[in-house]
């Protein structure tokens, strides 16, 4: 600021001035109303080729003022107009508009009102759809992979359904917007390990607090003991896996058993004296049947067995997630009327023997076999979840029925959370949850043109398209003069 | 009395195989014998079962044993694709098109080929033709990955630990997938020499996946993954990054004595009455010799821009010209200077975060990198990602919005050109190998599905009609229910070294 006066000082001629300008514009963590004040100082000095230099100034303050901070989310009344509306649950409207005001969807359709005052946005030529929902992640959970230091997604212990994913959400997780901007809008962000890893949480991607974020469904993660390897550096025995398979179905055993006295002495005390047991407290709704129990558990014998043990203790709502070698089960899990969140569909087979696209053909045999399928990512170790069109997409190509698989990553995994009443189609009443593309989502020539989440607009940038930004044409490039 | 039958019948297959493999020059014939003999009667039937079994597939397995010799006999394979859309790569896009192939090479690529006689036809109107996708990282097929006993291994060599019978062969051919190079991983600073490998699934012979002629290559690795297994692990240099620039420039400079000792020997020793030694002998040093005369192509392991600036000069510094940079994820960030010095990079679509080196990473690295002129491939480092490297490919063009022709060449030509084998393979031309991938749907759609691969003219992967279990050597002894759900996004370029870190990989165990 002082070289800033002395320039003014000591150089009264119009072209330093108009450099000064530009001065004040560049100069970092200024408010924008100060800026305007100073500039206005200049603007009394008596000279003809000021509007011209301030104007430029005025522009170059604008574009620094929005390159120096992340942009803003912005709500108010939208009009989508001119698009293909996929609706998901009614069909698709040509030529339709959608208006989001409030946060809500207030109207669909293709003769509809527009409000006064509301921004309009024309969407010819692209396509609406609600935002897409991830079932597998731990987003706001991890930061750095190899960094314990920035996991917060596995409590030590075995029995921990008291440790709360919403607790630990970090709403400034830079994987938040890199996920967004390719429209996956909520995911549900799940604690993993031990028997009762804890309770995963649904949240929406956007919002400063895990309450704003916060998307309405919360259920207990527990993980079916699997006889199943771990991955290529599991080196245990068969003998070893056996052991500790019997040793955590024992544990998971005694464990419901004790949640199921507890429930009894709290509704024989009227909640009243069951006395604080935080594991039990966080296991009672889910006795109660008020909350979800997601079941991990991928191998087919697992699968035969958690359907079992889940209809022997008569828990009322259950989920299966992971479900890699459901195919092999589908009749059963049909049969047992449990809707199971799969995938990611982009793995391995899981047996050497398998068909090498049998991972890829899973969601399809599933729902070919009449079992309510939600597809989800699980690409937790590379943060990765944006990919979740991409798993449904290669599920299409390997037999799933291509509106079959948008429902998996939409109005499915809503129903299964319960919130499809807010989330999963573009409907009257529910949330302004929905992002516009240019092509098939599936695609990936298809561009996300905008996102709403809440009927907030989403600024389409994260960490990664600004480092395009800055580094696709790099200032100073080879050399620095 | 089961399980004797079995015994003894196995004892007389295994003395038969025995006999096979002492006359036979195709080894791959045991493999016939090895099926039968682990086939369920045998195992668990009863005698009058084993009869009928015997009675009725004696015949069969004979004719099927004498067929095998046919076919595997025939490396070279000769063929005409009909009517194909054909994505050459380097020469455009040329609709309804044939493909004629001759003993493993392209003979001909233009309209209404006639088939030669006894040739096989593939019907593909409909379908898109590509050259074979290459991915210039891999693990597959090695029964060894990381030497991580020194920060410098230069002396081994992953061509000695080729394994020809890995599932996950045949499960990139169903990708497209036709040449990989098969590396050492990242625990030292300068690591193994690698294979490129040719994808020829159904052979026993090790030898027969190396790609005859391809150029060597060898391993280095910067950053947190030799840091932290030498000065982690074994409390040893490097600790640091500046601790990985000192091994690398003392190596080479052993290197470099070592090589000029032997010159001057070898010069010497042709003068009358001269009565020195020679130096001794060190297949290290040897190595690291023919890096520096240009003979071995460098592939770094990479991740941040300060890292990969580092290796520029030190390649500079030795004269050291063949250089591609792996995973390269902060590439973007010197691209300028990669593509000044004309170093290439070999990177992921869109892998981040996993560890803190690629934490500033962006999906739009191989787009930025193309843009500035550097010669990039995508890679997958992982058994399932290389399932779908066109796949990956077309990542590019949500991040960065490459054209068809770059996108393919990010995976097929581009690759080649960092393994030195762009002569013979990378596109569709005449006169190259006919490493060729038929897909229905455009491979860059998320619809695209390869149908048929192709390896030296011969059909490795054929989606209509191959069986599926594709194994070629059942262990008897494995459990059938043993099944693997793995956690996606392991670094397997820290594979084998597991001893060293209780938690590397569990970060789910507890």
């Amino acid at each position: 600021m002082k070289n800033f006066q002395r320039n003014l000082n000591q150089n009264n001629r119009p072209s330093s001035r108009v450099t000064a300008m530009m001065e004040i514009a560049s100069l970092p963590n200024t408010n924008p109303m100060q800026m305007l004040a100073k500039m206005f100082s200049i603007f009394r000095m008596p000279n003809f080729q000021l509007l011209s230099g301030f104007l430029t100034a005025l522009l170059c303050a604008v574009v620094f003022h929005i390159e120096a901070q992340n942009q803003k989310g912005k709500y108010g009344t939208f009009a989508l107009t001119h698009s293909t509306v996929e609706t998901v649950t009614k069909g698709t409207i040509t030529d339709g508009t959608v208006v989001i005001s409030n946060g809500k969807i207030v109207s669909v359709g293709t003769n509809v009102t527009i409000p006064q005052g509301a921004e309009v946005i024309d969407c010819k030529g692209q396509f609406i759809y609600p935002g897409m929902i991830d079932g597998g992640t731990n987003l706001g959970l991890s930061e750095v992979g190899s960094d314990p230091r920035t996991q917060d997604f596995n409590e030590l212990g075995d029995v921990d359904p008291q440790m709360k994913a919403l607790t630990a959400v970090n709403p400034n997780a830079v994987a938040i917007p890199v996920t967004r901007v390719s429209g996956v809008t909520t995911a549900l962000t799940s604690p993993s390990g031990g028997i009762f890893s804890g309770t995963a949480a649904l949240i929406n991607l956007h919002g400063y607090t895990p309450e704003q974020m916060f998307a309405g469904f919360e259920g207990v993660v527990m993980n079916y003991p699997s006889g199943g390897r771990r991955g290529f550096f599991d080196h245990r025995t068969d003998e070893e896996i056996k052991k500790a398979t019997e040793k955590s179905l024992k544990t998971l055993n005694e464990v419901w058993e004790r949640a199921v006295q507890y429930y009894k002495v709290d509704s024989a005390t009227k909640g009243k004296n069951a006395g604080y047991y935080p594991e039990m407290q966080a296991l009672l709704p889910v006795v109660k049947g008020d909350m979800m129990l997601l079941i991990e558990v991928n191998k087919a014998k697992d699968i035969t067995a958690t359907l079992k043990w889940v209809k022997e203790r008569k828990i009322s709502k259950v989920a299966l997630t992971g479900v890699a070698e459901g195919w092999r089960v589908a009749d059963q899990l049909a049969k047992a009327k449990i809707p199971v969140i799969t995938g990611g569909v982009l793995e391995l087979p899981t047996r050497e023997y398998d068909r090498y696209d049998q991972s890829y053909a899973n969601p399809g045999l599933l729902k070919k076999a009449g079992v309510k399928v939600a597809i989800r990512t699980m690409e937790k170790g590379n943060q990765n979840f944006r990919n979740l069109p991409y798993h449904a997409g290669f599920a299409v190509a390997y037999g799933m029925d291509k509106a079959d698989a948008l429902k998996a990553i939409t109005i499915v995994p809503a129903e299964i959370f319960g919130v499809a009443d807010k989330l999963g189609s573009i409907e009257v009443g529910k949330s302004g949850t929905l992002f516009v593309c240019d092509g098939d989502p599936f695609e990936t020539k298809t561009q996300i043109k905008q996102v709403f989440i809440d009927g907030w607009q989403i600024p389409m940038s994260s960490r990664q398209t600004l480092l395009y930004d800055e580094f696709l044409k790099r200032e100073p490039g080879l050399s620095k003069k | 009395m089961k399980k004797i039958i079995s015994i003894r019948l196995t004892k007389i297959i295994t003395v038969i195989a025995s006999i096979v493999r002492a006359c036979a020059r195709w080894r791959e014939a045991i493999f016939w014998l090895e099926i039968a003999s682990s086939c369920p009667p045998f195992l668990a039937g009863t005698r009058d079962d084993v009869k009928v079994f015997l009675r009725n597939s004696i015949l069969p397995i004979f004719i099927l044993f004498l067929f095998s010799f046919q076919l595997i006999a025939q490396d070279k394979g000769s063929l005409l694709i009909k009517n194909g859309t054909v994505l050459t790569v380097t020469q455009g896009t040329l609709t309804e098109t044939d493909v004629l192939v001759k003993d493993g090479k392209i003979a001909q690529i233009g309209k209404n080929i006639a088939a030669p006689k006894d040739a096989r036809v593939i019907e593909a109107s409909g379908l898109f033709v590509m050259p074979g996708i290459i991915d210039a990282h891999s693990h597959i097929a090695l029964d060894g990955i990381n030497e991580a006993t020194s920060p410098v291994t230069a002396e081994v060599n992953e061509g000695d630990v080729i394994n020809p019978l890995q599932i996950s062969i045949y499960r990139a051919l169903g990708g497209g997938v036709t040449a990989v190079h098969a590396m050492h991983g990242s625990a030292n600073a300068i690591g193994g020499q690698c294979e490129t490998l040719k994808l020829r699934y159904g052979t026993f012979d090790n030898d027969a996946l190396k790609m005859e002629g391809a150029p060597r290559t060898i391993k280095l690795a910067l950053g947190e993954n030799p840091t932290r297994v030498h000065g982690g692990g074994n409390n040893i240099v490097p600790r640091t990054r500046m601790g990985v620039e000192f091994v690398i420039r003392n190596a080479f400079s052993e290197a470099k004595k070592y090589t000029e000792d032997w010159d001057t020997y070898n010069k010497n020793k042709l003068t009358k009455g001269f009565r020195g030694a020679p130096p001794a002998y060190n297949l290290r040093l040897e190595t690291l010799g023919e890096i520096l005369k240009g003979n071995i192509i460098v592939h770094c392991h990479s991740y941040r821009a300060d890292e990969i600036f580092m290796l520029l000069k030190v390649c500079k510094d030795f004269g050291i010209k063949r250089l591609v940079f792996q995973h390269v994820n902060e590439g973007f960030k010197v691209a300028p200077e990669l593509a000044a010095y004309g170093a290439m990079a070999s990177v992921f679509s869109d892998w981040w975060a996993y560890k803190f080196e690629v934490y500033y990473s962006t999906a739009y690295n191989a787009a930025i990198l193309t843009k500035n002129g550097v010669t990039t491939s995508i890679n997958s480092d992982d058994a399932e990602m290389m399932r779908h490297l066109y796949h990956e490919a077309g990542k590019t063009q949500k991040y960065g919005s490459l054209s068809d022709d770059e996108a393919l060449a990010l995976i097929t030509i581009n690759p080649a050109k960092q393994l030195g084998i762009d002569s013979r393979t990378g596109s569709l031309e005449k006169g190259k190998d006919a490493d060729i991938a038929i897909f229905k749907n455009h491979p860059l759609s998320i619809y695209g599905v390869p149908q048929y691969t192709i390896v030296d003219g011969i059909v490795r992967f054929d989606r209509a009609h191959d069986p599926a279990d594709m194994r070629l050597m059942v262990d008897p002894k494995q459990n059938l229910d043993d099944t693997m759900v793995q956690e996606k996004n392991v670094d397997h370029c820290m594979d084998g070294t597991e001893f060293l870190f209780g938690d590397l990989f569990g970060t789910d165990n507890k």
